[in-house]
């Protein structure tokens, strides 16, 4: 089935979204790797610089200009979700996004936070950056930009029919990278 | 020689490195896309029509625009040897502004990103000598996606090639879906530890499609390729025929009780571009 769907999702649409299914979302997203995961576990939700619950979690260390005093997304593909494994799930638990976007998968914990919280993994196809950002219809904020730099700051961003996302998780526990 | 002059040959290359991947690996990106389905077509349509935009729009491909490796081969009677790493460190940081890349170098004490993709032993320079009076140039910039699944393994040389092999199909399983397939793989066998992984490296420049000139390696190449495949991972880990474009293998000779196997992966944007410098100073990316 394919989707086409406004940030957030609704629960009953992410019940119905099923691993195979293709979504295409419009909304707010924000990027987090690495050290914003490590950083957003340690912190309250309240000390957290914005409210992420309303909007979709992109594993993404995008590349960006700035022109005009205005940053543009310049290539902004996913990265590896799998580093942020020993993480997502308490950050899933506490922050209250549903929806999270990488590439090549998580694992057993984070299944499992996934369908506690009802929530789903997506994946948009790896290195395709140039497609990804020009999805990106505006870049409102950046985060940690200083202390981080580029590829680790959090950025928020507003998208557009982003996508092709494919349900890789889905909040039945179900997950395509299962090994057999 | 204007150093201005060769830093511009320098950042046409990397930008051509980074905007546009080499037509051997586009044709079997294409043969991917013919022979698959369902979720694993989705990804590699998405990852053509991204091939076209970046080159169309002249923007990185993918926002990893990597780690910079330079493959550097001087002509034993170029006269401007002197200069050349300055040249292309000044390159790395004005393409960083200028096409522009991601500031990928962090300091590993301090975590701090200096913004100019510089730093020690950065960008990564191997040189070699050749005959003549040119430089030969030969650009690698790699993500930390695939980079992060490479894998060396110091095996007992009882194992054999059966043992080889082995290990290689274990590294592209235990990656998965990890280091965005459909990858390239790159085995060094033999040397040392870092010569198999040089040699691991290496292997990627050759042309996707291409295999080794002795025969007894090109088996091994094409073997591989077809237990990779039948893994089943595919494009993305989402399932298919195609999980490797090819496999390359290169090697070196052994110590009698060492089996180094160097296993490089590269991630379909399999980027790489080259260059000639001539005596007078004169470029072409070629």
């Amino acid at each position: 089935m394919e989707y086409h769907e406004s940030l957030p999702l609704s629960a009953e649409i992410r019940k119905k979204l099923q691993v195979n299914d293709v979504l295409y979302v419009t909304g707010t997203i924000f990027t987090a790797r690495d050290s914003a995961h490590l950083r957003m576990r340690g912190m309250k939700p309240t000390d957290f610089p914005f409210d992420p619950s309303m909007m979709g979690l992109y594993h993404c260390g995008p590349l960006m200009k700035k022109e005009d005093g205005q940053w543009i997304a310049v290539s902004a593909g996913p990265t590896t979700s799998s580093r942020m494994e020993d993480v997502e799930d308490i950050l899933l638990d506490r922050y209250g996004f549903h929806l999270i976007i990488g590439k090549g998968g998580m694992g057993e914990r984070t299944s499992k936070a996934l369908k506690k919280t009802v929530s789903v993994y997506a994946a948009f196809p790896g290195g395709a950056g140039v497609l990804a950002a020009e999805k990106i219809t505006k870049v409102s904020e950046v985060y940690w930009l200083e202390e981080l730099g580029m590829p680790e700051a959090v950025w928020v961003l507003e998208v557009k029919e982003f996508g092709p996302l494919v349900i890789t998780m889905d909040a039945f526990g179900e997950s395509l990278y299962r090994q057999s | 020689m204007d150093q201005k002059h060769l830093e511009d040959g320098i950042l046409q290359l990397t930008l051509k490195a980074e905007t546009e991947i080499p037509l051997d690996v586009i044709t079997a990106l294409r043969h991917a896309y013919s022979i698959e389905t369902g979720a694993a077509k989705i990804q590699l349509e998405a990852m053509l029509a991204n091939v076209d935009r970046a080159k169309k729009k002249r923007c990185p491909m993918c926002q990893d625009t990597g780690i910079l490796t330079f493959f550097v081969n001087v002509g034993t009677d170029f006269r401007s040897t002197g200069i050349l790493k300055q040249v292309i460190e000044q390159a790395v940081a004005r393409a960083t502004l200028e096409i522009p890349l991601r500031p990928n170098t962090v300091d590993p004490m301090t975590s701090k990103n200096h913004g100019d993709n510089l730093g020690s032993y950065l960008p990564h320079i191997l040189w070699d000598f050749e005959p003549g009076d040119a430089v030969h140039i030969m650009i690698v910039p790699k993500g930390s996606g695939s980079e992060n699944m490479s894998a060396l393994g110091m095996l007992s040389p009882s194992v054999g090639l059966e043992g080889v092999k082995a290990f290689v199909v274990d590294v592209v399983k235990k990656a998965g879906g990890r280091p965005c397939p459909p990858i390239v793989v790159g085995v060094g066998v033999g040397g040392s530890a870092d010569l198999a992984m040089n040699l691991g490296k290496r292997a990627l420049l050759r042309p996707v499609g291409t295999r080794h000139p002795e025969q007894s390696i090109a088996s091994l190449e094409e073997d591989l390729l077809e237990r990779i495949n039948k893994t089943g991972i595919g494009p993305m880990g989402l399932g298919g025929k195609v999980t490797a474009l090819d496999v390359h293998v290169e090697v070196a000779y052994r110590h009698p009780a060492s089996l180094p196997v160097g296993v490089v992966i590269q991630c379909w944007a399999d980027r790489r571009a080259s260059m000639i410098i001539h005596q007078d100073g004169s470029w072409e990316v070629i």
